[in-house]
């Protein structure tokens, strides 16, 4: 018997530290090859960590939450044979002590956000999630208690061995909070209760970045009213003429060729802004972030080289990735590397909305809905369909000027969509 | 007419009607049940009990038989003789002091007991002779019958078990026809009694529910009791002026087989005829009646319980069934969701099966790990004559949870609770092979075959 020691992998270019989110395997556990041991999170990416080797786990490096240094050790397995660490220097370790040790140094001199201090009542493994079919492991007392309380055992943590919810965990459940347990009481009580959600994995990143946005960046916004009677109907001809081969058309495809086209002209928008090294990059290419809502919070998965894709090349490419972020398909190459962002909450797009950046981006175009609003064209009232679109810029280095006509320009495209074409 | 009005009634006073009654009894609900025959209902009178009050008989006739001829033992006795009415009147007192003690356990609970057939009128009604009982709940536990064969009517020399169990005479010769467990358990007992038996199975192995591996102990011991066996052949008809079973053999040839009796044990089926339930229209699962996790069939506050909501048909599920019931009737959240219902053999040696066997596991694609511990290698069983047959587990690779036992031996009955224990209560591998078991008990066999799937028996 030896012990394989796995250490935290570098996962994509210049990252230090990883944050590590949930463990799939636990002490005792046999894994075999390619079992995926624990997901970690780099950016915005969640990424699987799969075992090398056949044995059990007799150690992890880490708690879910923790954000651990490239090269700490993640998880120690006992294999056949010799392992890859000497036995002298890891004396047969068969209790967690001797690995756990480099852990605390990589437990990481950083972030504001310290480790989270441990707050055992609530949700952290991934024994809360179980498969609609899945039948809870508890006794019959507490199948029982469970039933009588009215609370899903489904739902409830086991904290036993292999997962087991005991009496204890129902206890816990219901000190919780019983918001999940389906409360006959009244409307219009009094509630006390209280939950704490620790901040970790993607909810996490995803407060750290925008409180560095709204920190460095000088935030600018700039909203426009555009008229988009002429393009929905352009679309809605394509989508009938086109759509049973070549897919529908949203609106967004056309906002981002006309940030495209828009862009050619506004070379300082579609650029990169590295405060610290005080150099702003210009892009040729056009590389759009989708701001995207999936279930784990926010992701923008990003659509490359917009300028050499068509209207349909488009479409699919940004339904494609909105698709593989909802399932956290997405690669860490796709959720990187955008030189602009578009937001768009759809039919909840309300008037106006202020986005943050997505630095080191200089801009973001955030689109409200779109409603049927009575215009006066040429002295006449008609009706006409009108959106409004709101925008970020970092004022740093876009000037109140050009990010005005950067969206004049887009309007102009939009409303004579026929120039979105012509070069 | 007379017209009672009740909360609950209850149609059948077996295993799962008289559990439901009493239950109800205690949460405080007016309950009447109804019953046309014996309080017990198959279970006490014609079932279970008797059966085994007559492997006993037989098994004690066996163990003198064997005395007498030649003991390893020591101890010589003469030959035995067999009074097998006195031996039927044994077994009748112990049904009848069962039985009584349902009754009394009813009229303790204040249940009213009300004798004769009944005849559903509606959803809330049911006649029984010239009474009409009216009930806000009804709980529908009429059991099950034998299957009858067209070619095999009942009668003369062709009988069922519930003839078996109450023989005025021992036959000479007796053929089983099937050669499932109510099949074997009463030819294993006919042939102890010193009666010529015949098993004739249409599929290839005796109790064809199981695997080979879990029953070959028990078809070694039928071949050591010298009882014949024809698998794979099938019945073709029985010839009352010569007294022979044809049966076809795979040969294609069709055999003569001379008999004195012969006991059809092709099954058990709902009981759902001559009691007017077409009146609810109630939908069905195939001959039984379709429940839901809550025993409710798909009428409103009507519910099946026992064997006429199908498998399996165990007396202990439909006490469960009807405990949970009644509680559901005096307004308490349950729900029927056992880990395992415990299926017990009381062939020789007996054979336990409780969750889920290594091919069931496989088939829900579970990865699991299968163990068994040899009673050969067990010290009581040893004391006890008995070396044949194993414990075996199956456990989850993963996580070492335990899905399911199985065990055939000597006195394996009683390992049943243990089974179902270590199910229910999610025990791991580890669980089992961490407590400490008696020594010497059969009992042994079952933390050793924990061990020895975690790859450390101490005995082998």
């Amino acid at each position: 018997m030896g012990t394989h020691v796995i250490k935290m992998p570098d996962i994509g270019e210049g990252i230090a530290e990883v944050e590590l989110s949930v463990w799939h395997v636990k002490v005792g556990d046999m894994v075999v090859e390619d079992q995926v041991l624990a997901d970690v999170m780099t950016d915005k990416a969640m990424v699987d960590i799969p075992s090398p080797v056949h044995g059990k786990v007799i150690a992890l490096g880490g708690q879910p939450g923790e954000v651990m240094a490239v090269g700490s050790v993640l998880i120690s397995i006992e294999v056949e044979g010799a392992g890859n660490v000497k036995e002298s220097a890891q004396p047969a370790p068969i209790k967690e002590a001797p690995v756990v040790a480099p852990k605390v140094e990589a437990v990481v001199e950083s972030k504001p956000v310290a480790a989270p201090a441990p707050k055992p009542a609530v949700c952290q493994g991934p024994m809360v999630a179980r498969a609609a079919d899945e039948r809870p492991l508890a006794s019959p007392a507490v199948r029982k208690h469970a039933l009588d309380l009215g609370i899903q055992l489904r739902l409830v943590r086991g904290s036993g061995p292999a997962g087991r919810v005991l009496h204890e965990d129902l206890d816990a459940y219901l000190a919780q909070g019983q918001s999940n347990a389906s409360t006959v009481s009244s409307a219009y009580t009094q509630r006390t209760d209280e939950q704490q959600i620790p901040v970790i994995g993607m909810r996490r990143k995803i407060a750290q970045r925008m409180q560095d946005a709204t920190q460095r960046a000088a935030h600018f916004s700039y909203v426009e009213e555009i008229d988009v009677t002429a393009v929905e109907e352009l679309r809605a001809h394509l989508n009938e003429k086109h759509g049973a081969t070549r897919g529908k058309l949203t609106l967004l495809p056309f906002l981002v060729r006309a940030m495209v086209v828009a862009l050619r002209d506004f070379p300082q928008i579609n650029a990169r802004y590295d405060d610290e090294a005080q150099v702003i990059t210009r892009l040729g290419a056009v590389h759009v972030g989708i701001a995207t809502q999936a279930d784990i919070g926010l992701m923008v998965p990003v659509v490359r080289h917009a300028e050499a894709r068509s209207l349909w090349d488009s479409a699919a490419e940004i339904s494609r990735l909105a698709t593989a972020a909802r399932n956290g398909k997405a690669s860490r190459d796709e959720l990187s590397g955008s030189s602009i962002t578009l937001t768009s909450l759809g039919a909840l797009g309300g008037i106006v909305s202020t986005p943050v950046l997505n630095l080191p981006e200089v801009a973001i175009v955030g689109v409200n809905k779109i409603v049927e609003r009575p215009m006066v064209i040429k002295g006449q009232i008609v009706v006409r369909k009108m959106m409004n679109l709101s925008s970020s810029f970092d004022h740093r280095v876009v000037d109140g000027m050009d990010a005005a006509l950067f969206i004049q320009a887009i309007r102009g495209l939009l409303e004579q969509p026929a120039t979105l074409f012509v070069d | 007419m007379q017209t009672l009005n009740t909360t609950l009634l209850i149609i059948g006073g077996g295993p799962g009607g008289y559990v439901t009654a009493i239950r109800a009894g205690q949460l405080g609900i007016p309950t009447i049940l109804v019953e046309g025959q014996s309080l017990g209902g198959t279970c006490l009178n014609i079932g279970c009990i008797p059966s085994k009050a007559l492997i006993h008989v037989a098994e004690q006739f066996h163990q003198t038989q064997q005395h007498h001829q030649l003991s390893a033992l020591g101890i010589s006795v003469s030959a035995p003789t067999l009074d097998i009415t006195k031996s039927v009147e044994w077994k009748d007192g112990i049904v009848d002091r069962l039985t009584t003690g349902v009754a009394a356990l009813l009229k303790k609970n204040k249940v009213q007991v009300i004798q004769g057939w009944a005849k559903v009128v509606d959803g809330k009604t049911v006649e029984v002779g010239d009474t009409r009982i009216q009930c806000e709940h009804l709980v529908l536990a009429t059991g099950s019958k034998s299957v009858n064969l067209p070619i095999l009517p009942i009668g003369g020399p062709i009988i069922s078990s519930t003839e078996a169990l109450a023989p005025t005479s021992v036959p000479k010769r007796l053929i089983v026809v099937g050669g499932g467990y109510i099949g074997l358990e009463l030819g294993i007992a006919y042939r102890k009694l010193g009666v010529e038996v015949s098993v004739v199975e249409a599929q290839e192995r005796i109790l064809p529910a199981y695997d080979a591996e879990l029953t070959q102990p028990v078809h070694d011991e039928l071949r050591k009791l010298g009882v014949k066996l024809y698998l794979k052949h099938s019945v073709q008809g029985f010839d009352s002026e010569q007294n022979t079973l044809q049966v076809l053999a795979p040969n294609g040839a069709t055999l003569n087989l001379e008999t004195d009796q012969v006991l059809v044990a092709v099954g058990r089926k709902p009981n759902t005829q001559g009691w007017n339930l077409e009146a609810l229209n109630l939908d069905m699962n195939g001959s039984s009646i379709k429940i839901d996790n809550r025993c409710q069939t798909s009428m409103r506050n009507v519910y099946a319980i026992g064997d006429l909501s199908g498998e399996p048909m165990l007396a202990h599920r439909a006490m469960a069934q009807g405990e949970m019931v009644a509680e559901l009737i005096s307004g308490k959240s349950r729900e029927f969701n056992p880990t395992a219902i415990a299926a017990v053999c009381f062939t020789d040696p007996e054979l336990v099966v409780v969750g889920k066997t290594p091919d069931e596991a496989r088939t829900a694609g579970l990865d699991c790990i299968v163990s068994s511990f040899p009673f050969a290698a067990n010290g009581r069983a040893m004391t006890l004559e008995s070396k044949s047959g194993f414990v075996r587990v199956v456990a989850s690779r993963d996580n070492h949870v335990i899905v399911g036992w199985q065990a055939v031996g000597v006195g394996v009955s009683e390992l049943s609770t243990a089974f179902a224990q270590s199910l229910e209560m999610g025990a791991r591998l580890e669980d089992i092979g961490g407590t400490i078991h008696a020594h010497p008990t059969l009992g042994e066999a079952v933390q050793e075959a924990a061990l020895r799937a975690l790859g450390h028996a101490l005995h082998l």
